[in-house]
């Protein structure tokens, strides 16, 4: 009985939360922005852990093995793509960004608006 | 700083209140992931009880992400080619044949790499069945290996071994042929991405079903978009403002 793992989870949160809030730079507030999202990976993955459990890959072990939960790992893959393609976009973003107002500084685009 | 603070204060407190409410760590009795995984080998003849959840039961998930990966690719495209419009791209870079990478040793490893890293990506993929894997990993580290012939060369060799509209081909392609799967079951299964190939002998290559082939067709789809993403980013470095020559 831990709750190790969940303090992970919610530690990674609130430090990528940090990391966004006091950017200076759109590229380093997406990188923020996956460490976020990286808590909810370790989260998922943690609620499956089975004690004593294999892998549910049944390549070299008996079927009656106990395994962790299979169903998070899809979920935690479907979240790897969805972050993957959220943070290339907010890059594209950031280029457009930076093409337009020559900054990246979040603050600044908001002064160049107009 | 200090609303931050606040805020964060507040939000700590409901994760943990939130978290505490949660089985403990380890003792996880999720019925349904527990049935899923025990149906794997003897319903579908397949070993790897993730690929099986993700590509099988539940298949229609999969396609729907396979699709915000689509859409993903499609929109950094219209982003950044939308700007093509204003600026000029240099056909020729100022110095065409100027290597990427300064460092001998980085052009010798990654030309090394770049072959055994195709192998490793196919193997991945048409194994996404019996072991760990699959065609989102093995898409991507199919995707390294264009990307040290990169590294190995100059811009102007990935742009020949990255033809775009090749790419955007492999990225439609696979979408496609995962939803043409999943059309296949209608017609011969009678349900959307219903299995309608035999299951074969657990253990095989050839086995599980139509899971390897949805393997293949989100490995091709997923290293084609990555490309087009990786790649527009990279001309970026290309475009030039037509103001600027």
């Amino acid at each position: 009985m831990s709750f190790l793992p969940y303090a992970v989870a919610a530690w990674l949160f609130l430090v990528g939360l940090y990391g966004i809030v006091t950017s200076r730079n759109l590229i380093h507030l997406v990188v923020c922005l996956t460490v976020v999202q990286s808590s909810t990976y370790v989260l998922l993955l943690a609620v499956g852990y089975r004690e004593g459990a294999s892998a549910p890959i049944y390549a070299d072990i008996p079927t009656s093995r106990p395994v962790v939960d299979p169903v998070v790992a899809t979920l935690t893959l479907t979240d790897v793509v969805v972050e993957a393609t959220v943070a290339a976009l907010l890059l594209s973003l950031a280029v457009q960004a930076h093409r337009r107002f020559g900054t990246l500084d979040p603050d600044e685009l908001g002064a160049l608006r107009g | 700083m200090s609303v931050f603070g606040l805020g964060a204060a507040g939000t700590a407190a409901l994760l943990v209140w939130g978290l505490a409410g949660l089985p403990s760590f380890g003792d996880f009795e999720g019925a349904y992931g527990q049935l899923l995984a025990h149906l794997t080998v003897p319903e579908r003849h397949a070993t790897s009880a993730v690929a099986v959840s993700t590509f099988d039961f539940r298949g229609l998930d999969t396609l729907g992400e396979e699709f915000i990966l689509f859409t993903a690719a499609v929109g950094v495209l219209v982003l950044l080619r939308g700007q093509r419009a204003d600026e000029t791209v240099a056909a020729e870079p100022m110095h065409p044949r100027r290597p990427t990478a300064d460092s001998r040793t980085l052009r010798s490893i990654a030309t090394a790499l770049a072959a055994p890293v195709l192998v490793l990506g196919a193997y991945v993929v048409s194994h996404g069945h019996l072991t760990p894997g699959g065609g989102f990993q093995g898409g991507v580290i199919l995707m390294t290996a264009f990307l040290l012939v990169y590294l190995a060369g100059s811009h102007l060799h990935l742009a020949a071994i990255r033809p775009l509209s090749a790419m955007e081909g492999a990225e439609g392609v696979g979408a496609a042929g995962f939803a043409l799967i999943g059309v296949g079951g209608i017609i011969l299964a009678g349900a959307f991405l219903e299995n309608f190939l035999g299951f074969g002998t657990t253990g095989n290559l050839v086995s599980g079903g139509v899971v390897p082939l949805l393997n293949v067709s989100v490995g091709i789809e997923v290293m084609g978009a990555i490309l087009v993403i990786v790649g527009e980013l990279l001309d970026q470095r290309f475009l030039v403002r037509k103001g600027d020559r």
